[in-house]
């Protein structure tokens, strides 16, 4: 069994250190859990590992010998694997040709590409995962999100040359549903007892306490623990990763529920939804929820302007909804997308623009960047944004600080509907609870929330009432108080049994 | 440090090309009659890059410029043929312009094709047309009425120079282009635009809308530097746009090497036409053949691009 050690790892960033000086000892057959909260310095730390970045001061050693890792290539020699949190495919090329991409393709005399190896070691990779199921014909963008997941895994563990000694998973749950999870727990369970180490980052202590051997705490760049699971417990974890106590996770709700509803919708479908009927009041959470991809993203999309309703009725404010985002921002609808990067930020550009964006118009049509500024730092404020000011470009920003300023932008109208798709998913534990506060603040000013999300106890603590979609239908509405998970659960398969209005 | 060397690395270019020519044409170069001359010059580049900006500041670019100009001079001298007033001349290119702007707009905004494709199909259309509505012959001499052509040549004497015209033309367009793109909502809209479409729309900015309305101004501009054009040449053919397109999007590709996050930016796409334009005239004076200056556009663009992007690399 492997024994490894990554001595002394140090990273500045223009000056800033980003990791100073960790040492991590990783040994085969166990699960080791890296927790932190964004910035921590775990995403530095993994580039490390892979050989992307190179370090300032960094000795590895396998089992006392000294191995090279100046490059990605040193990396995969060494029998490193890396499965990034972005899931990198692509999407035309068939899942097959996707888990041998950076292989050497199998050859026929020396140059025709033999597709029917091609496909064959796809599938014994997918296969040892247990994920047999999946077509290796099929195109990869036509897979579900988790299938994707176990696709990029099965990816790590085509042999060629040295076999794998150490698998780097990089949140890999944060896009799963609970099942998917369970079926990579088993995987991991599997890589364990083929004696490999493995590295585990996440976000999610339930898991890290269910399936790793032991942990270490990241703050700051800085080591703070390595603990076996059995020494430590979540409680003390949070306390690491922040640096304080954690209070009650989610906090109580505020305020009280209007009588007046702000959205109906009665029978409404479209060519994907259907069957949905409820009201929305102000100052109500509701949760919708469901298996990945049941609908929850087109749900809110359709509130938000994006998408035509093909039967039923729907209304926001008493009027049909919104036919644009542009229409939704101006009527008070605030719509927070599920790709921070891909669908509400602009990367490139200072935090200022990225929060007044919808609401350029109220300055009138000759911009003040003064105005701006100041309108901007007052919601940087609020979110507790944490920046080197208000013209840093949006993409220097960690994770959770760059979900901030979507939340700042949300916060900039003083919406009466808020549309939250995923808002805590690759968020760590301090901008989850910022995150669940800036909610429970704005209902308690009588704005309507609907908040989707697939982790279980998040729904059951933050929302009203939850909504559970099947497959892009409206299977159950039920109360959140007192709810329990396996009965959330049971209902995204319908075995749920009592409903409340 | 590499940052700055990154923006300024392209600037340092252009001082050291300005240094080689008044060192190497001492009495003809930096005179106040020659920097006039290349103001003049450069005019019609200015507009059309200028308004080139607004459309690559969303990461489209529009390859039918040059032909838009070629047409905007024959619809207008075949006006002025015609007998009508140059006012309606002009007015008929200028909308011709905002109309095949507003084609290309449509076809990359509302249908969904690629700028690429979708400006080259209308590049070879305008041109089709200006050769159709000329018969493919230069329209000159009597057809073009002389206060027109006067206007190319006048301008406003400052003690012993005059500045012309057109260059004021261009610099009142280049002014109205900054101003809309950095100092209006409209202009941050389209840089949002340009930072992330799919963000920006979905962040309400009305993305199909400004995108059509961003094309027919670049096409406006087009229009308005054929007619330039076509004044200080004081004829009108089919073809003598087409050296534009090419020139334009180079002097934006220069200016971004010089903005701090690579962003095209209208007083750096300013500076990218004053840098052609100097080569230009510099290499001209030095009686270097016109096919080597070609080739040394191309390589200095080149250059200052590939220097930008490896330091944007190592910086990063």
């Amino acid at each position: 069994m492997p024994d490894l050690t990554f001595a002394q790892m140090s990273k500045s960033y223009a000056g800033v250190r980003a990791l100073d000086d960790v040492t991590l000892r990783l040994r085969g057959g166990r699960v080791h859990a890296l927790m932190g909260e964004n910035g921590a310095g775990k995403s530095t730390l993994i580039k490390l590992i892979a050989g992307v970045i190179r370090a300032d001061g960094l000795t590895v050693t396998m089992d006392g010998q000294p191995v090279p890792l100046t490059g990605t290539e040193d990396a995969h020699r060494a029998g490193f694997r890396v499965i990034h949190q972005e899931l990198n495919i692509v999407p035309q090329l068939s899942v097959a040709e996707n888990i041998l991409l950076s292989h050497a393709y199998p050859r026929r005399f020396g140059i025709a590409v033999d597709w029917g190896k091609v496909r064959a070691r796809a599938q014994d990779a997918l296969d040892r995962l247990g994920a047999g199921h999946i077509d290796v014909s099929a195109p990869a963008g036509s897979l579900p999100v988790g299938e994707r997941m176990l696709m990029k895994i099965a990816a790590a563990l085509v042999a060629d040359g040295a076999p794998p000694v150490l698998y780097v998973l990089d949140e890999p749950t944060a896009a799963l549903t609970g099942a998917e999870s369970d079926m990579l727990f088993d995987v991991i369970a599997r890589l364990k007892a083929e004696g490999a180490a493995i590295l585990y980052v996440s976000h999610r202590l339930d898991e890290v306490m269910a399936i790793s051997d032991e942990v270490t705490v990241l703050r700051d760049g800085r080591h703070v623990s390595t603990r076996p699971i059995a020494e430590t417990s979540k409680a003390r974890i949070i306390e690491e990763m922040t640096g304080r106590e954690v209070a009650d996770v989610y906090p109580a709700r505020r305020g009280v529920i209007g009588a007046a509803p702000v959205l109906r919708l009665q029978g409404a479908a479209t060519d994907d939804l259907s069957g949905l009927d409820f009201d929305l009041h102000p100052g109500e959470v509701l949760g919708v929820t469901g298996l990945a991809e049941a609908g929850q993203s087109r749900l809110l999309r359709l509130l938000v302007g994006q998408g035509r309703l093909r039967g039923g009725r729907a209304e926001f404010d008493g009027t049909p909804l919104p036919r644009s985002p542009a229409e939704a921002w101006s009527r008070g609808v605030a719509y927070i997308p599920r790709e921070r990067r891909a669908e509400a930020l602009m990367l490139g550009l200072p935090i200022r623009s990225n929060i007044v964006l919808p609401f350029l118009s109220g300055y009138g049509p000759v911009s003040s960047k003064r105005r701006e500024t100041h309108d901007a730092a007052r919601l940087a404020r609020d979110v507790r944004l944490k920046a080197a000011g208000m013209e840093q470009p949006v993409g220097q920003l960690s994770g959770g600080n760059q979900q901030k300023v979507v939340f700042a932008r949300a916060l900039m109208g003083a919406p009466r509907l808020l549309l939250l798709d995923e808002p805590t998913r690759g968020v760590d534990v301090g901008a989850k609870h910022d995150i669940y506060e800036l909610v429970r603040g704005l209902a308690a000013q009588g704005c309507a929330v609907i908040l989707t999300s697939t982790d279980l106890p998040e729904v059951i603590g933050m929302c009203d009432r939850i909504l559970v979609l099947q497959d892009g239908r409206q299977a159950h509405l039920m109360a959140g108080q007192g709810l329990s998970a396996a009965r959330l659960l049971a209902a995204f398969y319908d075995l749920a049994q009592d409903e409340a209005p | 440090m590499t940052k700055t060397l990154r923006q300024s690395g392209t600037l340092l270019g252009f001082l050291a090309i300005i240094l080689f020519f008044a060192f190497r044409l001492p009495d003809t170069f930096l005179t106040a009659r020659n920097l006039m001359n290349i103001g003049q010059q450069v005019s019609m580049l200015a507009v059309v890059a200028a308004t080139m900006t607004i459309v690559m500041v969303m990461n489209d670019f529009d390859l039918s410029v040059g032909s838009m100009a070629s047409l905007a001079g024959i619809v207008a001298a075949t006006i002025f043929a015609m007998g009508y007033p140059v006012w309606m001349g002009l007015l008929a290119a200028l909308l011709v312009g905002v109309a095949g702007g507003l084609l290309n707009g449509f076809l990359v905004s509302v249908i969904g094709i690629l700028p690429f494709v979708a400006t080259l199909g209308t590049l070879t259309i305008f041109s089709g047309l200006a050769f159709k509505i000329s018969g493919g012959k230069t329209i000159f001499g009597r057809d073009i009425p002389p206060g027109f052509a006067g206007f190319a040549r006048s301008g406003i004497e400052l003690g012993d120079v005059k500045i012309p015209a057109l260059s004021l033309v261009a610099a009142g367009v280049t002014l109205l282009c900054w101003f809309l793109l950095e100092q209006t909502s409209f202009g941050r809209r389209l840089y949002a635009i340009g930072g992330n479409r799919e963000a920006a729309m979905l962040a309400g900015v009305r993305v199909v809308r400004l995108r059509l309305l961003a094309f027919a101004l670049t096409g406006l501009g087009a229009a308005g530097a054929g007619l330039m054009y076509a004044a200080r040449v004081a004829s009108a053919n089919p073809t003598q746009g087409s050296g534009l397109m090419l020139d334009a999007i180079a002097a934006v590709f220069l200016g971004m090497t010089m903005s701090r996050q690579g962003e095209p930016r209208v007083i750096f796409t300013l500076l990218g036409v004053l840098m052609l334009g100097i080569l230009d005239n510099g290499l001209t004076q030095m009686k270097v053949d016109s096919y080597t200056r070609e080739i040394l556009v191309g390589v200095i663009v080149i250059a200052a691009v590939s220097v930008a992007t490896l330091s944007q690399r190592r910086g990063a």
